[in-house]
């Protein structure tokens, strides 16, 4: 660990909070349906979209209404992508002339990227057109996310209003994000990231003969466009295998604070929207502060971690001590120009948002430096956690910490003043508690099985971590992995000619990343359909206060009790195994 | 449900059009028009041709001779090859620098082939450099020069690395190793705004640069 490295990670988070008031406020005003200064431009293409699926934006739907839209919209989605990606061949922007992936494997990326989880068996730069990347994939970088913000803006509507059964138009809601929060931002990243080198151009690729007399071919395409969005959407569904570790898709130092910086920008601005709009800035906040400490720990437990030497490399007799000329520390899968600050801040980050993207290879990490993109993932993804989706949850999290500290001190508990009963506290228990269930579930039929072994690449304890890490980033809609599994064998590279999936992994991955989606965002919708019609009882001198520090310590408690009952037993099977011994296997 | 399916296709054809196709291509117009060089990959011209990517590292060995001067097998038929002394080396690669199939080495932390893996590279880097600078050791070997990158194509080394390679490039071109040593300062990346990232040289440009000023005879 050096200064300059602490520097670069306080400067970063420094700047992310110094954004959260801004985009948060501004974010804020866009759902209360405010007029925005990007209304002079887009209004007209807003108002055309109204017209085009024929919504009344000033009729508001009920809870039932508004999931019923999500749904036939993300299933109908859904049907376009497949066959969109099944008939990459005969669509057009293919210089490469790549066929479809097998039915198995674009089955799993179908789901991935309709749950904005990003998961990619694929590799990208050897299987998918400009055509798949554009149209169907980076489209879903946009729709994804737009769907989990709008849905976040119904749920926090449900808990600020009272008497009402309206949660708002999901029309309006995923119009108004995508025209005035995610088209301006992308437009300005993608610039940004082009400035520093990343490429966006329609040739496929170039092939030379380099100094060294080797024939080298640059793989190019339409890339900072697709970048810019996957930060932001929380998706992380790279253009290259590699990722943002690739210098086409992270070009610079500056590049990769720009793409650091865009995995938290609109997570952790919600906070700051979600007090907005319920008119109680102190709590938007709080839930910052809560997440924020969180998050910390991940960063501290990775840059110290990984700052040391791994038993491979400490056995290869290897030195990882940093000087004023050589970064240090685990440098394996990982590129010189980002060191180890900024490799494990981008996975402390990636996994805290439910991003995904990577700049270096988790698997790579020390045992103990990879449970913290593997814990951070644990927690349901509620550090701040996927655009929209990450809030809902953490509003999860919070009405069951409510639920409780009112049973420690006997009273009925509430929260902004507004009852929470069984019906509230049933539905919470299914948002937070499916996790665990069809995580621990698909991860012990994937270790159990022969079918579910086949994916898995290194051995001992490191094989064990590849599962529950594929099993855990899938069921949260995360997207990074150690990245050794594997459900796509493709002999052939570049290409998919000859190529098969492994049907057992794509399958019961696509099936984790559809429940690890729909189901939290259902129970959400409906806590906050069940809340509106609520009426708040105005505070006395017994409320319990959810804006002090006594409740955020509350609230971590419950995220870390249930992540640790959960996992605990099956992270000692294979990262602690490896951090505590020096053995190899 | 009959309003919310019409609805959602047609919002899925206008949103494809428009994030999907007008999006991208604008983005790619903008690009094109502002930063052509980088948009198109920053690619590096020598005598009109194009001979790489300024971002992208490149492979600077050479293949092994048998006995025969025949070019060395391996069991897979690939040729074997070793670092040329006349170039700076790039880090080591699990892609064979490939900069159109990429994948990481997703060797875990606990592996034994990555121990070997390490180890073998940390032996070749000894044999090569210690003759130049014979007071290396392996205490002194810069991590990043026995451990494979995430992208494969790394453009960068450490100033620590190039600062050992140096005496060797020096020694095999006949250069003032003063020279060289500026050389390697002078594409030295340094941090962004002088304080993001880790400072890296670039191995591409400077061995450009070294052929230019110190051409092998």
């Amino acid at each position: 660990m050096t200064w300059q490295g602490w520097l670069q990670i306080a400067l970063y988070l420094a700047v992310l909070t110094a954004l959260v008031p801004l985009l948060g406020g501004y974010m804020a005003r866009v759902y209360m349906g405010q007029r925005v200064v990007l209304a002079r431009v887009l209004g007209p293409v807003e108002r055309l979209l109204y017209r085009a699926v024929r919504t009344n934006p000033d009729r508001e739907q009920d809870w039932k209404q508004y999931a019923t839209t999500v749904l036939v919209f993300s299933a109908l989605f859904w049907v376009v992508l497949y066959v969109l990606l099944r008939a990459q061949g005969i669509l057009p922007f293919n210089p490469l002339r790549f066929s479809g992936a097998p039915w198995n494997v674009t089955f799993n990326t179908t789901s991935s990227f309709i749950s904005n989880t990003n998961w990619q068996y694929y590799g990208g730069e050897t299987t998918m057109s400009h055509f798949s990347q554009m149209a169907g994939l980076a489209v879903q970088n946009f729709v994804s996310a737009a769907v989990g913000m709008a849905v976040l803006a119904a749920v926090i509507r449900g808990f600020a209003r009272h008497d009402t059964d309206r949660l708002g138009n999901f029309w309006v809601d995923l119009t108004r994000t995508l025209l005035y929060i995610l088209l301006p931002l992308s437009v300005i990243g993608a610039l940004l990231l082009v400035s520093q080198g990343v490429v966006q151009t329609f040739t496929g690729s170039v092939t030379f003969t380099s100094l060294g007399g080797f024939e080298q071919v640059l793989a190019l395409g339409p890339v900072a466009s697709q970048i810019a969005i996957k930060q932001l959407g929380t998706n992380g569904g790279g253009f290259f295998n590699v990722n943002s570790a690739f210098p086409f898709e992270n070009a610079s130092t500056f590049s990769n604070f720009v793409e650091m910086l865009f995995i938290l920008l609109i997570p952790a601005a919600a906070t700051y929207q979600y007090g907005k709009m319920i008119g109680r800035p102190r709590q938007g906040w709080a839930l910052y502060i809560a997440m924020m400490a969180m998050l910390l720990v991940g960063i501290g437990n990775a840059y110290y971690q990984e700052s040391r030497a791994t038993p491979a490399l400490a056995a290869a007799g290897v030195t990882a001590e940093a000087t004023a000329d050589s970064t240090g520390g685990n440098l394996q899968d990982s590129e010189q120009r980002f060191g180890i600050a900024n490799s494990t801040l981008w996975a402390a980050t990636t996994t805290a948002a439910s991003n995904g993207s990577v700049n270096s290879a988790h698997e790579a990490y020390s045992g103990f430096g990879g449970m913290t993109p593997l814990v951070n993932m644990m927690t349901g993804e509620v550090i701040f956690g996927g655009v929209g989706s990450g809030l809902y949850g953490m509003l999860l999290t919070v009405l069951l910490t409510v639920f409780l500290a009112g049973l420690m001190v006997g009273r009925t508990p509430e929260y902004l003043g507004k009852k929470i009963q069984a019906r509230e506290v049933k539905l919470v228990a299914i948002g937070v508690l499916y996790m665990p269930v069809v995580l621990l579930i698909a991860a012990s039929l994937a270790i159990a099985t022969p079918a579910g072994k086949k994916s898995i690449y290194d051995s001992g304890p490191q094989g064990f971590s590849e599962t529950i890490y594929a099993y855990t980033s899938q069921t949260n809609n995360n997207g990074s992995a150690f990245a050794g599994y594997t459900g796509f064998l493709q002999p052939n590279a570049p290409g998919n000619d000859g190529a098969t999936g492994i049907t057992f992994a794509t399958l019961l991955g696509g099936v984790c990343m559809l429940l690890g989606r729909f189901i939290p965002l259902l129970a959400a919708l409906a806590v906050a359909g069940s809340l509106a019609a609520k009426r708040p009882a105005p505070a006395g001198p017994g409320t319990f206060r959810t804006d002090s520090p006594v409740f955020l310590v509350l609230l971590v408690g419950v995220v870390v009790i249930v992540a640790a009952l959960s996992f605990l037993p099956a992270l000692a099977l294979g990262p602690i195994v490896q951090g505590l011994t020096n053995q190899l296997f | 449900m009959r309003k919310d399916i019409v609805g959602s296709l047609v919002a899925i054809v206008l949103l494809t059009v428009g994030f999907g196709l007008v999006y991208p291509l604008v983005m790619t117009g903008a690009a094109q028009v502002t930063f052509r060089d980088r948009a198109n990959g920053s690619q590096v011209e020598r005598d009109g041709k194009v001979v790489g990517s300024s971002l992208i590292g490149q492979d600077f060995r050479k293949p092994v001779l048998d006995e025969n001067g025949q070019p060395k097998m391996d069991e897979d038929g690939n040729p074997v090859l070793e670092a040329d002394p006349n170039w700076f080396q790039s880090r080591p690669s699990q892609t064979g620098y490939s900069a159109n199939v990429t994948f990481f080495s997703n060797l875990g932390p606990n592996q034994q082939d990555l121990a070997d893996l390490v180890k073998a590279n940390l032996d070749a880097y000894l044999a090569l450099e210690r003759q130049y600078t014979p007071t290396l050791t392996a205490d002194g070997v810069p991590v990043d020069a026995v451990t494979s990158s995430a992208s494969g194509v790394d453009p960068h080394i450490s100033v620590a690395n190039a600062r050992i390679q140096a005496n060797r490039i020096a020694a095999v071109r006949k250069a003032p190793l003063e020279r060289v040593l500026a050389l390697v300062n002078r594409y030295t990346d340094g941090r962004a705004l002088g304080l993001l990232g880790e400072p890296g040289v670039n191995v591409l440009q400077l061995n450009l640069a070294l052929d230019k000023e110190f051409p092998v005879r």
